[in-house]
C-alpha cells in the first residue's frame, strides 16, 4: 500500500517535480511544503503533485505550508483554487498555513481567504 | 534621475517568467523604491508575461518576448510585447475573473491594474499583444537639492 510506504518514508523529496517542494502523507491528508517561487511553471508542478495523490491515494486533505514561499502570482493562485473545487465535489479541502503576510496582501486581493481556510502554525523544527 | 533603458528578448519558456520578474524588480530596487513595490512590479510583470506565452502564443516555446524597462524622471516603465494571437475583447479580457482557461482566476490584468500606476494594453489580433505599465516614483528623500 501506497499509505504505509509514505508513512516510513515520511519526507519526500522528490527533486524531478520541483526544486523545492517536500511532501508528507498521513492517512487522507496530504502536506505539501511549497518553497520557492509559485508561477506558471511551478504552479503547474504543483497541480499535477496534488492531483495525482488525490486520484490514485484518495488524499482529501491537501494542507499546503507557505513558510518559506516567497513568490505567488494569479497562476499559484489558479492552481490552489482549482484544487478547492477538485477536492469540493469530494467532500475534500484544501488548508493555507503560515502564509507570509506580503504575500497574504496579493491573496487577499484576489479574494481566495474568503473560500479557503488560513491558519497559523508553529514552525516545527 | 539618469534616464536607463534595458531591453530583454526571451524565448516564450515559463522559466524566463523568474528572469524577467527579477529583472524588473531589479531595476525598481536600485531606484530605491520600496520593498513592498518591487513585490507588486514582480507580480505585474509575472502577469504579463505570463499572458504572453499562456494566451498570446498558447503556451509554444519557441516564440519570443520582449520586455523593455525604461526609467525616466518620475517614471518606470515597463512594456511586455508578444507577436502572438491578440487579445479579440481586451475590456472584457481586463474583467475580473474573465478567464479563457478554467484553471485560471482571470486575475492578471487586475493585478496589473492594481499594482502599478498606469496600465495601458494595446493588442491586434493576429499581429500581438503590448503591455505598458508605469510604476511612478516618489522620491520623498530630502536628500536631492
Amino acid at each position: 500500500m501506497g499509505d504505509v510506504e509514505d508513512i516510513f518514508n515520511n519526507y519526500v523529496l522528490d527533486r524531478s517535480v520541483s526544486q523545492k517542494m517536500r511532501k508528507r502523507l498521513e492517512r487522507h491528508t496530504l502536506h505539501l511544503y511549497v518553497d520557492g517561487e509559485l508561477d506558471m511553471k511551478t504552479a503547474s508542478q504543483l497541480k499535477n503533485m496534488i492531483d495525482i495523490d488525490i486520484d490514485r491515494k484518495g488524499i482529501r486533505t491537501v494542507i499546503l505550508h507557505m513558510d518559506n514561499l516567497h513568490f505567488i502570482d494569479s497562476s499559484g493562485l489558479g492552481v490552489i483554487l482549482g484544487r478547492y473545487k477538485k477536492l469540493l465535489p469530494l467532500g475534500g479541502q484544501i488548508r493555507l498555513t503560515n502564509v507570509p503576510p506580503h504575500l497574504y496582501r496579493i491573496m487577499e486581493l484576489s479574494g481566495l481567504p474568503k473560500i479557503i481556510e488560513f491558519t497559523q502554525e508553529e514552525t516545527a523544527l | 534621475m539618469k534616464s536607463n533603458r534595458i531591453s530583454l528578448t526571451f524565448s516564450s519558456l515559463p522559466q524566463n517568467v523568474t528572469i524577467a520578474r527579477m529583472l524588473a524588480s531589479t531595476m525598481g530596487a536600485q531606484l530605491d523604491l520600496p520593498v513592498n513595490e518591487l513585490e507588486e512590479i514582480k507580480v505585474a510583470v509575472s502577469e504579463a508575461v505570463s499572458n504572453s506565452i499562456i494566451h498570446g502564443y498558447g503556451n509554444s516555446t519557441d516564440k519570443i518576448v520582449t520586455l523593455e524597462l525604461e526609467v525616466s524622471e518620475d517614471n518606470l516603465t515597463i512594456q511586455v510585447i508578444d507577436s502572438g494571437c491578440g487579445i479579440k475583447d481586451i475590456k472584457q479580457a481586463m474583467q475580473a475573473s474573465f478567464s479563457t482557461d478554467p484553471e485560471r482566476m482571470g486575475l492578471g490584468f487586475i493585478f496589473m491594474q492594481s499594482f502599478m500606476d498606469d496600465l495601458q494594453v494595446e493588442s491586434s489580433l493576429g499581429s500581438g499583444t503590448k503591455v505598458t505599465m508605469v510604476k511612478r516614483i516618489n522620491r520623498q528623500h530630502p536628500s536631492s537639492h
